[in-house]
């Protein structure tokens, strides 16, 4: 089948963008939506042009690498799916699909749809860990978790960090990224000994980082790919109050 | 040069012990006054990186994506193994040790191996004191599986996204460090040479992936952990980005390579689809646990496998191998699947795939078990087929997904570089020709958080190395190569993409250099690759510039880089003409079809030093003994 594709291409940060019209020729149902915008790529590059930049690693669904607007939707319109994943028996001939890169103030863009996330580390560099060094670690058994409590902080931990939360939100709020990562660790024995001062901290370096406020609507969890739970910012706001009146 | 490979003596048990406090150890007070350059930030370079930090090294991290929390041990499914006998069934550090020698089909170095097994319960002790949410018991104790073809349960998982779990507790550990200047972090970098002065590791040169501007950075000593070197192949379970160019431009600067012909072909990957696909999914091995792989007795049968009788279905596996059935080991299935397809018996369109049917496992446990074991995998598996592997068997084919080969390293995980150390997937040492299932993820941190914070420091202790700066005429040097390398690139302005010439080029490496190998094939192989080189270098075409972020021109260089590799993969598949693990050489095989192994002959690392492109590589032979683990012909039966 064929496609119609409105890309945005930005030679630089300080360049003017504007979208720009292709057409995906022989698309076949099986190939993911990354593939097809290769194909193009390929096309271009052997014309000798400057194919269109973005960005993908394990091309399934867990290193975070990836994500462009597809449709004015994160990852596209498929829930619980990085758009690697995303297949085009997903489309039919003749559709036309617009792809733009995250905006965010916080994720400055750097070519095409390319953004540079490494707002992303500082949050973490702010406390999204626990102290411990490496060695003189006690039996990994000798503080029992209950299961459902593992279970909890796993649904958290699962966070790709791929910014989309950030992208579908009118604010550019990173509150579910961070939410996550104190959730994760609040839950754990392991991670409480720091829930307080982690959790200013992370706050803290999310504002100066330049994300917005959350106003509590849920674009986030509706297009996070790994579904994790606008809960993790109740959780968050909680831990943020507990900590500071406290 | 000969190859030292520095074990301890002394008891195989006493080993590392002895060794640890014979090195020299550096002062706290001076460990500031240390530069470290590391490179890569999967779990070896994570967790090296954040534990030199921690000792109060300068440690600078390098790494080719936007963050270091994106490398790919990201994408290891299935778990870690460890000798901790939770289960009470048997296990034990001997017990994973000789499990690990025999599965490395004796072609690993049983020194290492040891302290492998040995670190190895160190390491869930460290990952679980850092928050990483391991699967739990009702109980609260943390749960086992059986992994791989073990017969004890002794592998640590958190559901189907182990690596993803340890890569981000190691991420984080480094970020702590990031905060307090123990580490500075440089994403977006490309390393493309390193710089040896005075016969050791000093630095090395990057290109700033965002500016597109080359760098160079100057140090006491250097860590590769890069990774394999499976995307050669192109289509590979690997990230589309994992690359052999750091590890190949050490190896030109003197780095011997080792073993590049064991590669390990995973027998449950999602099957090739078109001519576009651009990777291959691995479905965590942990799916024979329950699954049943199966083809039609007959060949051609093309009808829906659930309209085919039980009768004229073909259990090979668990018919060939009926003690271990589908839990032989990962080159045991991988070759059995090659061999019902090659006999016309393979399914799907292309007949290039064998059933993974879990009708019996969803009978005896029923849909919602089956659902939470493997639950993702099925999700993920229906995502990119659109089909319901609930109702029918899934069809699954070998494929490329890690590389047992890799950068020469003695005990102290130093290569033939003084300085130049190398962790992880990227060195060779201890899975010898075949590596067993959940011990990946083992052996990269046990490098990064236990070995070389203690090799590295004895390293630097022992060796006083001169101040230099940037401006040496070595790091010119090495800039001025890498410049004019990509300056070419940019100049050939051709038709030809670097994907087309990379495809080319794995096509020809899968057909010859895979599964099953030949010394007709083999020869084949190297006829064509120079040819592919040429034609790279005279008609690829990478638009644009150096002097912005050009990921075409990132690909080329390492496509470039994989025209020359590629070479010595062949040529060492062809010396070693014994078959060993992932090694199959359809000359050397019992009246049965198992691999032969020829100890006679071939019991050592082969090592090869670089002689130019082009031109034949010398070859240095580390014998191993095997004093512990007496080396017989693998059985499965």
């Amino acid at each position: 089948m064929k496609v119609h594709l409105k890309v945005w291409r930005q030679a630089g940060p300080l360049a003017p963008g504007r979208l720009v019209d292709y057409t995906a020729d022989n698309v076949s149902p099986d190939m993911s939506f990354l593939e097809m915008l290769d194909s193009v790529n390929e096309t271009l590059i052997a014309k000798g042009e400057e194919p269109i930049a973005f960005d993908s690693d394990c091309r399934e669904g867990i290193c975070g690498t990836c994500g462009v607007m597809v449709d004015g939707r994160p990852h596209g319109p498929d829930s619980c799916t990085t758009v690697c994943q995303l297949h085009m028996r997903r489309y039919k001939d003749g559709d036309t699909i617009v792809i733009e890169p995250w905006r965010a103030m916080a994720f400055p863009l750097i070519k095409d749809l390319v953004v540079d996330r490494a707002a992303f580390d500082r949050i973490i560099q702010a406390g999204g860990y626990t102290s411990v060094n490496t060695g003189g670690a006690q039996d990994a058994n000798a503080i029992l978790i209950p299961k459902t409590i593992a279970d909890e902080a796993f649904e958290s931990a699962m966070c790709i960090g791929c910014g989309a939360c950030v992208a579908a939100c009118k604010n550019a709020s990173a509150a579910l990224f961070t939410s996550a990562k104190i959730t994760h660790l609040a839950l754990l024995p392991q991670g409480q000994v720091e829930a307080k001062t982690r959790v200013v901290a992370m706050v803290d370096a999310m504002d100066t980082a330049g994300f917005g406020g959350c106003s509590n609507e849920g674009e986030c969890e509706a297009v996070c790919p790994k579904g994790i739970s606008l809960r993790n910012i109740a959780t968050m706001n909680k831990e943020y109050r507990r900590a500071i009146l406290s | 040069m000969s190859l030292d490979s520095k074990i301890p003596s002394g008891p195989i048990q006493e080993k590392w012990d002895r060794h640890r406090f014979e090195s020299k150890l550096v002062n706290p007070a001076n460990r500031r006054k240390h530069t470290v350059i590391i490179v890569g930030t999967g779990l070896a370079g994570g967790a090296a990186a954040a534990s030199l930090g921690e000792l109060g090294y300068n440690v600078l991290s390098f790494c080719i994506h936007d963050s270091a929390r994106r490398a790919h041990s990201i994408a290891a499914q299935g778990g870690i193994n460890a000798a901790k006998n939770y289960q009470n069934d048997g296990d034990s550090i001997w017990r994973l040790f000789y499990d690990t020698v025999k599965g490395g089909d004796y072609r690993s170095r049983e020194a290492n191996v040891y302290r492998l097994a040995q670190l190895s319960v160190n390491i869930i002790d460290q990952c679980v004191a850092q928050g990483v949410p391991f699967a739990r018991e009702y109980g609260g104790q943390l749960d086992n599986r059986s992994f791989g073809g073990a017969q004890v349960s002794r592998t640590f998982y958190a559901r189907g996204q182990t690596g993803q779990q340890l890569l981000l507790g190691a991420y984080q550990s480094m970020m702590r460090q990031v905060a307090k200047g123990n580490v500075t972090m440089f994403s977006q970098r490309e390393m493309l040479d390193v710089v040896v002065i005075d016969g050791k590791a000093r630095g090395i040169i990057v290109r700033n992936l965002v500016t597109g501007q080359l760098e160079r950075y100057v140090a006491d000593a250097v860590c590769l952990a890069t990774g394999g070197y499976g995307t050669a192949y192109y289509l590979s379970t690997n990230a589309v980005n994992s690359n052999v160019t750091a590890a190949w431009r050490a190896h030109k600067r003197g780095a011997y390579f080792a073993n590049p012909c064991f590669t390990q072909i995973h027998p449950t990957c999602i099957p090739v689809s078109g001519d576009d696909q651009s990777k291959l999914t691995l479905m965590s091995e942990s799916l024979r646990n329950d699954g049943r792989v199966w083809v039609p007795k007959n060949q051609g049968d093309k009808r829906h496998p659930n309209d085919i009788p039980e009768s004229e279905r073909d259990y090979y596996l668990e018919r060939k191998y009926p003690s271990f059935g589908n839990l032989v080991p990962r080159d045991v299935a991988s070759r059995n699947a090659k061999l019902v397809c090659d006999d016309g018996r393979g399914v799907g369109d292309s007949g290039l795939a064998v059933y993974l049917d879990f009708k019996d496992a969803i009978g005896r446990l029923g849909e919602p078990m089956v659902a939470g074991r493997y639950g993702n995998l099925f999700d993920m598996y229906r995502k990119i087929t659109d089909e319901n592997p609930y109702k029918e068997p899934m069809r699954m084919y070998p494929a490329i997904h890690y590389t047992m080969g890799g950068l020469w390293v003695d005990y102290n995980l130093m290569s033939t570089i003084p300085g130049l150390h190398v962790l992880g997937e990227a060195n060779f040492s201890d899975h010898g020709a075949n590596r067993l299932g959940a011990s990946a993820l083992m052996q990269g941190l046990a490098d990064g958080y236990f070995v070389i914070p203690y090799t590295l420091a004895h390293y630097m202790a022992s060796t006083p190395v001169p101040q230099v700066t940037t401006d040496h005429d070595a790091f010119k040097e090495a800039e001025n190569n890498v410049q004019e390398r990509i300056n070419t690139m940019l100049s050939v302005k051709g038709s030809k993409t670097p994907r087309a010439l990379h495809r080319e080029l794995g096509r020809l490496l899968w057909d010859e250099v895979g599964m099953s190998r030949t010394d007709a094939g083999l020869k084949r192989a190297l006829a064509k690759i120079p040819q592919l080189r040429d034609e790279f270098w005279q008609n690829v075409s990478v638009p644009g510039d150096a002097n912005n972020m050009n990921k075409n021109l990132e690909y080329a260089g390492r496509v470039a880089d994989y025209l020359e590799f590629g070479e010595l993969l062949a040529m060492d598949a062809l010396h070693r003409t014994e078959s060993c693990g992932g090694h199959f050489r359809e000359e050397s095989q019992t009246p049965d079809g198992e691999a032969k192994r020829d100890d006679e002959s071939f019991s050592y690392a082969a090592a090869w030093q670089y002689q130019g492109v082009g031109s034949a590589p010398t070859l240095h032979k580390e014998p191993l003994s095997f004093e512990h683990v007496k080396p017989s012909q693998r059985s499965y039966k």
